[in-house]
């Protein structure tokens, strides 16, 4: 897996993005960058070419859910793997995302290890579709 | 239940000469007109008109037990809102204070870490005699700059781990606003029931409203039926959806 690959961090939170970008500084990845809502996100993806999107679900403005299908719709961003990290748990709402074309999921309270198994599974099944 | 009283002259009559008893201040006729007339089948319109005064005085009387509902609604409630905003402020600071230390501490780790690998190999040198008289004295001196400087980190070290402690005194804050609120919304919903009670409103739909809003984390005590159980379920479920 490329530790220089650029990654987008989604949440409203500024302390959950820290924790988040800490945890993937400490797996090696240091080109993190933050958005605070799936409308900064966009642009920010749109433009950056980034190669990894980690977001929340429940933001105020453009929530990750919505931001996922934003970005599952446009042909440049069709393929950028996502990870979703929430406190949302509930069953219907996990099919959703599934169905919404995510590519990982992971509910708050999280550990590290969860995050390096999930980033690592996801880019594993990548490279085996290739 | 609607009461059908049929008053005939003869019950006109006894009514009359009650009024003009009363005015006689003739109490004792006034009382045998009264008995009178309680004993005809009209006492039950006596009987609906006692029950109606009963009802209209208890509901009176509950309403001025919850007069303060205007001062929940009008000063405890945005307070609330207030403590709730307070505590999200509180938990925000503590929780970047924190991850600031940390942040520091990483380069004082790395550091060292590679002065300690180098310090090492050159001591391994030494022990194996491969190390001149001039390396000597440049190891010494790297020794003692190695002691400097670990001194101070662990000064940096130990104050910074005196911040992060202090750093969790949120949670004594946070604590007691959340319990003064959960005091207040106790508060709130047993005035709401004692409202439906007065009202008569026994026909509300008690059921939760189907809503989309999302739910948040879960909170110990109160797992909703429809959540998983941590993330093996969230893994059990996707896998079962071919992930």
């Amino acid at each position: 897996m490329n530790t220089d690959m650029k990654i987008l961090i989604v949440d409203d939170f500024s302390t959950m993005r820290r924790i988040i970008k800490n945890l993937l500084r400490d797996l090696g990845f240091n080109n993190t960058h933050e958005a605070d809502d799936g409308n900064t996100a966009l642009p920010m993806l749109q433009s950056g070419n980034y190669d990894f999107l980690v977001t929340d679900w429940n933001m105020p403005g453009m929530t990750g859910i919505d931001l996922l299908r934003e970005v599952r719709k446009d042909e440049n961003l069709s393929t950028l793997p996502v990870l979703l990290v929430t406190a949302e748990s509930k069953k219907d709402q996990i099919v959703m995302a599934a169905e919404a074309g995510v590519n990982g999921y992971i509910v708050k309270p999280f550990n590290a290890a969860t995050l390096e198994e999930k980033i690592n599974k996801i880019f594993e099944r990548i490279a085996a579709s290739k | 239940m609607p009461v059908a009283i049929k008053f005939d002259d003869q019950y006109i009559e006894i009514a009359r000469s009650f009024v003009a008893a009363l005015e006689k201040k003739d109490h004792k006729e006034a009382n045998n007109l009264l008995n009178e007339l309680n004993n005809s089948n009209h006492s039950v319109i006596f009987q609906e008109i006692g029950k109606l005064t009963r009802e209209l005085h208890d509901t009176l009387s509950s309403f001025e037990l919850d007069m303060n509902i205007a001062d929940l609604a009008e000063n405890e409630i945005p307070d609330a809102k207030k403590r709730l905003a307070y505590v999200i402020e509180q938990t925000d600071e503590a929780a970047n204070t924190t991850l600031s230390i940390v942040e520091k501490f990483i380069p004082i780790c790395e550091t060292l870490d590679k002065d300690s690998n180098e310090l090492a190999i050159e001591w391994n040198r030494f022990v194996s005699k491969e190390m001149n008289a001039d390396d000597f004295r440049d190891l010494t001196k790297r020794i003692k700059k190695y002691i400097d400087d670990n001194k101070s980190s662990y000064t940096d070290i130990k104050s910074g781990i005196n911040e992060i402690i202090l750093a969790q005194g949120f949670q004594d804050i946070t604590g007691q606003i959340i319990r003064k609120v959960i005091a207040l919304v106790q508060d709130v919903e047993e005035k709401l029931i004692r409202v439906i009670k007065i009202t008569g409103a026994g026909a509300v739909d008690s059921r939760p409203a189907e809503k989309d809003e999302l739910e948040g984390p879960q909170v110990p005590g109160l797992k909703s039926n429809d959540a998983v159980n941590g993330q093996d379920e969230v893994d059990d479920l996707l896998s079962s959806l071919g992930f």
